[in-house]
């Protein structure tokens, strides 16, 4: 093995190490309620509600997309009632929680970095500390819970909005009625499709809100420390949110 | 009393402090003067804990800091002010929330809290700008409010970090009036600084950083009368090389 390589597993290693604890800490910080339990609605609406219309105007293409992209595969084929299958399956279980996850950690990744970086540079987090706060309780953990809690509730949004989106294209768009692609969809579908795209979502959220926290803390001073930072806890978010995605594959299906 | 006791720190292959040693007497403002980078404001951050020593220990009432554990360390902290350099302002709260934070965190009622407010901004002499954000107040202003929100706390100890740089003279003059009146309070104050005006305006006692450990402790007298040519040269402000130390140190 080349010494670079070495290097980076090394480095790789180290930041693993980093991450748990972290995570840790801040599963310890969980028990001072009293800190972190006033900024929790704060933190879901920020994260949470503000992020619903970017999160809708993804999952309404996506509906569009597949609706067509599968008409296209299945002419000739498969029955084209499939169509409403295969877009309820795909927007539940994949799309939704999955693309949702993605455009979040670029939304909400990038804000908890930039602004915990800016307050780590700024020595704000600093005076956190000196007031006897503990900067998990205080900045940490109120952001995970928070994205942990909304990121589901988005993504149902979002499910709801792609498949809505998918009917209206195959009704509009192709050779298809409304009582077709309800047969299509009522007939693969299972209740585990929901909340394995919901349970998925919630690990997604967790995960882009740690990211973010962790790589703001650990910002160097300067604008471009913070924006180095940044683009760091989105990177790290969407191969979370990637890894996650496979991890629950192979424990839940 | 805060005791520094052989303080050693690193950061990477930099060796900041080489066995800081000093004793902060209580009811006086103590100065730490030295130039840019070394390492005074790292002394502070030791004092409150914000990072620990490679070697040596900061005593403060007899109790070690870095042996504290979560709970000990943030009752200790409730005992030290900290006023920052940049007084690290919370941007996205209003000056009166930013001083209610540490209030709040100690579980006063909410009469306390506007009574402490409202006297901490009156000692500044900055009433009646509450509801203002960070952003809408000069420099000045913002290390004003930095000390309202330390004082609110009503500490044993303030820690100053640079509390005149890049100030304007006159207000400059009044943050040194500040500590005085701080000091008046009963308020034991440790300064770092190289604005040696404003270190002679405030400072009880006089401590040099340089090279890691402390050069010469003494009084404002003592420090303006010193023959030791490092010290000499730093609070004259004469650039190049102090004229040859002698083997001794004062202390």
């Amino acid at each position: 093995m080349s010494p670079s390589v070495a290097s980076r597993i090394a480095a790789r290693d180290g930041f693993v190490a980093h991450v748990g604890r972290r995570s840790l800490e801040t599963a310890r910080a969980l028990a001072d309620v009293g800190t972190w339990g006033p900024l929790l609605v704060g933190q879901m609406r920020r994260l949470g509600v503000d992020s619903v219309p970017i999160a809708l105007f993804i999952a309404v293409f996506t509906g569009i997309v597949l609706s067509l992209l599968s008409s296209y595969i299945f002419t000739g084929t498969v029955p084209l009632y499939f169509v409403g299958a295969l877009v309820g399956k795909t927007v539940m279980m994949e799309l939704g929680p999955v693309l949702t996850g993605m455009a979040l950690a670029g939304r909400v990744g990038a804000s908890i970095a930039a602004e915990i970086g800016t307050m780590k540079v700024t020595e704000q987090v600093d005076a956190l500390e000196t007031l006897a706060y503990d900067r998990n309780s205080y900045l940490v953990v109120p952001r995970v819970l928070a994205a942990t809690l909304m990121f589901p509730v988005v993504t149902a949004f979002a499910m709801a909005v792609g498949v809505a989106a998918g009917w209206v294209t195959a009704i509009n768009l192709l050779d298809l009625s409304t009582p077709e692609f309800l047969k299509g969809l009522k007939q693969f579908y299972r209740f585990k499709d929901i909340w394995f795209g919901l349970v998925k979502s919630a690990s997604f959220g967790g995960a882009v809100a740690l990211m973010g926290c962790l790589r703001g803390l650990d910002a160097k001073a300067g604008a471009e420390g913070v924006g180095l930072s940044t683009t760091r806890a989105v990177v790290l978010g969407c191969e979370a949110i990637l890894v996650l995605d496979a991890f629950w594959a192979l424990v839940l299906l | 009393m805060i005791v520094l006791d052989r303080l050693t720190k690193s950061f990477g292959a930099k060796q900041v402090l080489r066995g800081v040693s000093l004793e902060v007497p209580d009811g006086q403002n103590t100065v730490i003067i030295g130039a840019s980078g070394v390492g005074k404001s790292v002394t502070l951050k030791l004092i409150v804990g914000l990072i620990e020593p490679d070697a040596g220990a900061v005593l403060v009432d007899g109790a070690v800091v870095h042996e504290l554990d979560r709970r000990a360390l943030a009752e200790l902290r409730g005992r030290i002010g900290y006023v920052f350099q940049f007084a690290a302002l919370f941007d996205s709260m209003t000056v009166a929330e930013n001083i209610r934070l540490g209030l709040v965190k100690r579980g006063y009622d909410e009469g306390v809290i506007r009574e402490r407010v409202e006297e901490s901004l009156a000692v500044v002499e900055l009433p009646g700008l509450e509801d203002k954000y960070p952003a809408e107040l000069s420099g000045g202003m913002r290390k004003r409010v930095g000390i309202a929100r330390a004082i609110a706390l009503k500490p044993r100890y303030i820690l100053y970090d640079e509390p005149t740089t890049g100030l304007d003279p006159v207000t400059s003059a009044v943050m040194d009036q500040l500590m005085i009146r701080t000091r008046d309070l009963g308020v034991t104050g440790l300064v770092v600084t190289h604005d040696m005006r404003s270190a002679f305006s405030v400072g009880d006692r006089i401590a040099m950083l340089y090279e890691g450990s402390i050069r010469q402790v003494g009084t404002v007298t003592e420090i303006q009368a010193t023959e030791d040519p490092v010290v000499r040269q730093f609070i004259e402000g004469r650039p190049g090389s102090p004229a040859p130390a002698p083997a001794w140190r004062f202390e």
